[in-house]
C-alpha cells in the first residue's frame, strides 16, 4: 500500500518570477498609507480603492481564459500575486472571494448573460461577491440548509437566513445555495443562485466578532424575489457545484499565511538581541512555512494540470491552520508582551492575530471536517 | 507525475526491497548478519551508482531520483548502507574517482587530517562501519579541500550500534595510507549537509511506513464489535499522522530538488527540522493506534520507530538546523525575510 497523496513539486516559471518583482514594486506604493492593523488582517481587510488598483493592473482574474476578459495566465502566476499580497499585508478582502471562486464559478456554470453582465465588474475590482452557504442550523453539516427558493413563473421566492456571511455588507452579490426541492437523497434538491443583494426582501445585519470587528453578517431573506435566470448551473445540481468550489477554497496561500506578519516581526525583534532559543524557534517556524508553501504550490500546479487535488487541499488547509494558529502563541512565548491594540506595532499585530486566530480552523471547513475527509482518503471510512 | 527514469528507479527499488527486506532479514541484521543477497541485488541493479555520472560508469541521476531511493530505505527499513554508498559515489565522482569494485563504502565524519597521503583522526559513529570495506571523507586541507578514498583499518575499529541496532562505528586512523584523493571545491561541512538531506529523505520514507502500518492495523483490529478504524477518535488521529507524513515527503523532495538546483541551504535545513518535528508526532500516534502489540519486539512497528528516533538526531538534529535557519534569518533582517523564502537562498 502507498499513501494516497500526490504532492509533486512544481517550480515557478521565469514569467512568474518577473511578475513577482512587478507585484512587489506595485505594493510599495499602493500600501504606503495602509494602517498596521489592516495589514495584519490581510484578506480580512478590505479596501475598495486598493481592489480597483489591482483590477487596473489586470491582476484580478489573472488565470481566467481570455475570452472572459481574464489574462489567460496560469494558476501558478496567480499564486505569486496572492502570496506577495498576503505577506505584504495588502487589504485584498474586497475582491478576494470573487477572484478566487465566484468568477471561476460564473465562467464554469454561468450563462452568457451572467458572464457578460458580471465578469467585467469583478475584473475591474468593483463588484464583490460573498458566499451564502452556512445557516443558523447548518454549519459543518451543509446539507442541513433550509433556506428555500420556490419557483413561481419567472421568479424564485426565497425565504430563510444565511449566517456568517463574510463581507456581505460591502458586496453587491451573493452566490447562494438554496433548497429548490425536497428529495430523499439529502444532497439532492439544492441549487445555486446569483443574488443581487439590493433586492427588496433582503436584510443584512452585522454580527460583531470577538475582536469588535464587523466582518460577518446575517442575511435574511423574506419573500425575496430572485429572477429565475439568476439560477446558476443546473437546478438540483447545487451540491456538486459547491463541492467543486470548495477545492478552490482550501489550498491557497491564505490558508497558512494569515499570521505571517508575526513571524517576520519576530525576525525583526530577534535581530536586535542574542537569544539562541528564540532564534531556534524562528527557524523551526521557517521550516514549517517553507514546507507548507511547497505543498500549497504543488496543489496550484495540479489545478493547472486539470487534476482534482481535493484531498491534498484538505491536507494543506489542516496543516496550514495549525501553523497560523500557533504563531500568535509562539510570539507570546518568545516575547512575553501583552497583546495591546494601542501598544507597539508588535503588540498591535499580536492583539489582532491572537483574537482572530480561532477562526483559522473554522472558516472554509473545520479541522474536524477536513480530518474526516483525509480519513476517508486513507480508506478509514 | 514521475518521469521515466524516476519511475524505473522507484519500481526497481520497491521490487528489490519488498522481495528481500523481510522481517527475518531485518532481525538477522540486528544480530549482526550482513544481508548479502539484498546488497547483491542492489549493486547488480546499479542503485548505488545513481549519482555517479555516466562517464564514470554510473547512472547520472539527479538528487530527486536519489531521494526516491533514500525514501525507500526508510519505508522498508532496509538494513544496508545504500544511502551512504550513493553519497560516497557522488563525492568521489566530484574528484573524478570511481567507486572500487565490490566495495561497501561508508562516509567518515570528524576532524581528519591528511599528510603525505596518510590520514589521521577519529571518525565517530560511522554508519555501517562494521560492514564497510572502504570509506570516503572530505579533508579540510589548507591548500584545498580534498575528497579521499581509503580502506578501513579493521584493527582500530570499535563497533557501536544505534537504537535500530545499525552499526555505528568509531574508527581511528593513525597515518593510514589513503587509496586515492583529489581536490574538490567543497569542505567537510558539505558532507554534513548532504547527510541531513539523506536522513531527511529516509525519515520521510520511514514515516510513510508508520502511516501504512497504522492504517492497516486500524482496519484489522476489532474492538467493541468493529474495526477501530471506524471510531472517529482513531480516524482523526490517523488524519493528523497523514498530514505530517505528507509534509515530510514534500520537505524531503524540496530539499533534494534544491540540491539539483544548487540552492539547497534553506531547503535542507527546513527538511531536517520539519521531519524531526514530524517524527515526534507520528511515532506517538502510530504507537498509540497500535496499542500494546506495537510495543512488542514480535510486531514490526519498532523497526520503523527505532530508526526514526535515531536518524532524526544524526547529521544535526531538527533544532540544530532550525537554529542555523533562524540565525541566518535574523542576520539578514526582516526586510529580506520573505524574499529568502521565495528564492530559497539565505
Amino acid at each position: 500500500m502507498n499513501t494516497p497523496f500526490n504532492f509533486h513539486l512544481t517550480k515557478f516559471s521565469n514569467e512568474a518570477e518577473i511578475l513577482r518583482s512587478e507585484v512587489r514594486e506595485f505594493l510599495i506604493d499602493a500600501l504606503k498609507d495602509v494602517p498596521k492593523e489592516t495589514r495584519a488582517e490581510t484578506w480580512y481587510g478590505a479596501d475598495e480603492n486598493f481592489s480597483r488598483k489591482v483590477g487596473k493592473k489586470g491582476w484580478i482574474g489573472l488565470n481566467w481564459p481570455k475570452e472572459f476578459g481574464g489574462a489567460g495566465r496560469s494558476s501558478m502566476e496567480r499564486y505569486v500575486i496572492l502570496e506577495e499580497m498576503l505577506t505584504a499585508g495588502a487589504p485584498v478582502g474586497a475582491h478576494w472571494i470573487s477572484d478566487r471562486q465566484s468568477g471561476p464559478l460564473i465562467i464554469r456554470y454561468g450563462t452568457e448573460k451572467h458572464q457578460k453582465e458580471l465578469l467585467p465588474g469583478i475584473l475591474r475590482g468593483e463588484s464583490y461577491f460573498c458566499i451564502g452557504m452556512s445557516e443558523p442550523d447548518s454549519g459543518s453539516d451543509l446539507a442541513a440548509i433550509r433556506t428555500k427558493a420556490e419557483k413561481n413563473n419567472n421568479i424564485y421566492v426565497v425565504n430563510g437566513t444565511k449566517l456568517w456571511t463574510s463581507g456581505a455588507h460591502r458586496c453587491q452579490y451573493m452566490i447562494a445555495l438554496f433548497r429548490t426541492s425536497q428529495e430523499d437523497d439529502r444532497h439532492a434538491g439544492f441549487s445555486q443562485f446569483i443574488v443581487d443583494l439590493s433586492l427588496p426582501g433582503i436584510t443584512i445585519r452585522p454580527i460583531i466578532d470577538l475582536a469588535g470587528r464587523h466582518h460577518f453578517n446575517e442575511v435574511i431573506f423574506e419573500d425575496a424575489k430572485v429572477p429565475a435566470d439568476m439560477l446558476i448551473g443546473e437546478e438540483g445540481n447545487g451540491w456538486n457545484q459547491v463541492t467543486a468550489e470548495l477545492a478552490l477554497e482550501r489550498s491557497g496561500p491564505e490558508r497558512y499565511l494569515s499570521s505571517y506578519i508575526l513571524l517576520q516581526e519576530l525576525v525583526n525583534e530577534f535581530s536586535k538581541r542574542n537569544d539562541g532559543e528564540g532564534v531556534t524557534e524562528i527557524g523551526r517556524q521557517m521550516a514549517h512555512l517553507t514546507t507548507l508553501r511547497q505543498m500549497s504550490v504543488s496543489v496550484a500546479g495540479m489545478l493547472d494540470e486539470g487534476a482534482n487535488p481535493a484531498l491534498e487541499a484538505s491536507v494543506v488547509k489542516d496543516l496550514g491552520a495549525v501553523f497560523e494558529q500557533e504563531l500568535p502563541n509562539i510570539a507570546h512565548r518568545l516575547m512575553g508582551l501583552e497583546p495591546d491594540s494601542n501598544g507597539s506595532d508588535f503588540q498591535r499585530y499580536l492583539a489582532i492575530l491572537t483574537q482572530i486566530s480561532p477562526s483559522f480552523s473554522l472558516r472554509g471547513g473545520t479541522r474536524e471536517i477536513l480530518r474526516g475527509i483525509i480519513a476517508r482518503g486513507l480508506g478509514l471510512r | 507525475m514521475l518521469n521515466e527514469t524516476s519511475q524505473l528507479l522507484s519500481d526497481t527499488v520497491e521490487k528489490i526491497f519488498s522481495d528481500h527486506v523481510t522481517k527475518k532479514c531485518i532481525i538477522n541484521s540486528e544480530k549482526g548478519e550482513w544481508p548479502k543477497s539484498l546488497w547483491t541485488e542492489v549493486v547488480d541493479n546499479g542503485l548505488n551508482l545513481v549519482l555517479v555520472p555516466e562517464e564514470l560508469g554510473g547512472v547520472g541521476g539527479t538528487w530527486l531520483e536519489a531521494g526516491i531511493l533514500f525514501k525507500a530505505i526508510g519505508k522498508y527499513q532496509a538494513p544496508i548502507p545504500l544511502a551512504e554508498n550513493i553519497v560516497a559515489g557522488y563525492l568521489l565522482s566530484l574528484g573524478g574517482i570511481s567507486l572500487p569494485e565490490k566495495s561497501i563504502v561508508t562516509i567518515l565524519g570528524g576532524e581528519l587530517t591528511l599528510k603525505d597521503n596518510k590520514i589521521s583522526g577519529i571518525s565517530r559513529r560511522t554508519p555501517f562501519g562494521s560492514s564497510a570495506t572502504h570509506a570516503v571523507a572530505i579533508i579540510n586541507d589548507k591548500s584545498s579541500p580534498k575528497v579521499i578514498l581509503t580502506t578501513i583499518p579493521q584493527d582500530s575499529l570499535s563497533d557501536d550500534k544505534n537504537l535500530a541496532l545499525e552499526s555505528r562505528s568509531n574508527i581511528e586512523f593513525l597515518d593510514h595510507a589513503v587509496m586515492n584523493y583529489s581536490d574538490i571545491s567543497f569542505t567537510s561541512e558539505y558532507i554534513f549537509k548532504i547527510g541531513a538531506l539523506m536522513r531527511s529523505c529516509q525519515i520521510a520514507g520511514g514515516l510513510e511506513s508508520l502511516l501504512v502500518q497504522s492504517v492497516r492495523y486500524a482496519n484489522e483490529r476489532v474492538q467493541f464489535g468493529r474495526p477501530i478504524a471506524k471510531f472517529q477518535a482513531i480516524q482523526q488521529e490517523l488524519a493528523v499522522l497523514a498530514t505530517h507524513v505528507a509534509a515530510s515527503g514534500v520537505a524531503a523532495d524540496y530539499a533534494a530538488m534544491s540540491m539539483d538546483d544548487g540552492c539547497e541551504d534553506l531547503a535542507i535545513a527546513s527538511a531536517k527540522s520539519r521531519v524531526d518535528d514530524a517524527v515526534s508526532i507520528c511515532a506517538s500516534i502510530a504507537h498509540q493506534v497500535h496499542g500494546a502489540i506495537g510495543f512488542t519486539y514480535e510486531h514490526g512497528l519498532h523497526f520503523s520507530t527505532r530508526r526514526l528516533w535515531s536518524w532524526r538526531a544524526e547529521y544535526g538534529s531538527g533544532s540544530f538546523w532550525a537554529k542555523s535557519l533562524g540565525e541566518k534569518a535574523v542576520a539578514s533582517g526582516s526586510k529580506n525575510f520573505w524574499s529568502s523564502i521565495t528564492s530559497g537562498k539565505l
